[in-house]
């Protein structure tokens, strides 16, 4: 028991140096151009950090996106939780990633039940085409999780 | 570089328990720190606005942390429940420390 337990974290650490060391090597190569991006597992990571062992299940969450964008530099980006935002029930936080970005965080939302209505909109940078991840953090504990692609003409991170 | 102007659009008057759309504007570089100076290479240092909190009388409503995949001039438009007359503050706080500020009144009937 206790071993399989000790090999299971040796497991999840040398999972995570390789992780740590991907994004090293992603820091290291910002200096060519377009070498440098976050993938799959950086976001997973990423929602880990954020919101621990959960699981996020799907739904709830409405991610308003254009199925292209012709510019990177400013892609508008609208998420809306389903949620009746009263004191005992409402949504308290959307987290935004992109999984191909040179980092994936794109922004955390926090709401309160005061807002009414879950919904935010903003702008993003997206530097190529990718999935969109949205993750939404529910006042008793549950998360839920969307994902919608981009596909971008023009990227919009420098270079 | 040119200081940054925040706009905000809030309907002046609501019913209560009215849901109102704030729609928030700031002019902001949104320096990334990814970009390169084309003469020299160097890599141009991260300067972004990573926080934005709006408040109520006070008391916190909604507030975003922003990375560098936010756009340049960052819009962020979002809701709140009028409940009673007072004046919201909407706070942007840059990585250098500066903090930008605007206020609106809402008068609730």
């Amino acid at each position: 028991m206790n071993e399989s337990k000790r090999s299971r974290d040796v497991s999840r650490r040398q999972a995570l140096i390789v992780v740590g060391a991907g994004g090293l090597a992603a820091a290291g190569l910002t200096l060519l151009p377009r070498a440098a991006s976050a993938d799959a597992a950086a976001v997973d990571a990423a929602i880990k950090d954020l919101i621990g062992g959960k699981t996020p299940q799907a739904g709830r969450i409405t991610l308003e996106l254009p199925q292209i964008a012709e510019n990177g530099n400013t892609v508008p980006i609208s998420v809306e939780v389903d949620s009746p935002m009263t004191e005992q029930d409402y949504c308290k936080a959307v987290h935004l990633f992109a999984d191909k970005n040179p980092l994936p965080d794109v922004a955390s939302i926090n709401f309160t039940p005061v807002c009414g209505k879950a919904k935010a909109s903003t702008r993003m940078r997206l530097a190529k085409t990718q999935n969109v991840v949205a993750v939404a953090e529910m006042s008793d504990g549950s998360v839920y999780t969307a994902k919608a692609e981009v596909k971008v003409t023009i990227g919009g991170c420098g270079g | 570089m040119a200081k940054a102007k925040p706009r905000v659009k809030v309907p002046k008057t609501a019913a209560k328990g009215e849901v109102l759309e704030i729609k928030t504007l700031i002019t902001h570089k949104m320096e990334s720190g990814q970009r390169k100076d084309k003469k020299t290479g160097d890599k141009i240092p991260r300067k972004i606005i990573n926080k934005f909190v709006c408040a109520f009388n006070g008391k916190e409503v909604f507030s975003a942390d922003w990375h560098p995949a936010i756009s340049a001039n960052p819009f962020m438009s979002f809701y709140t429940t009028a409940t009673e007359s007072g004046t919201f503050e909407f706070t942007w706080t840059d990585d250098d420390g500066s903090v930008y500020t605007k206020t609106a009144e809402l008068t609730v009937k």
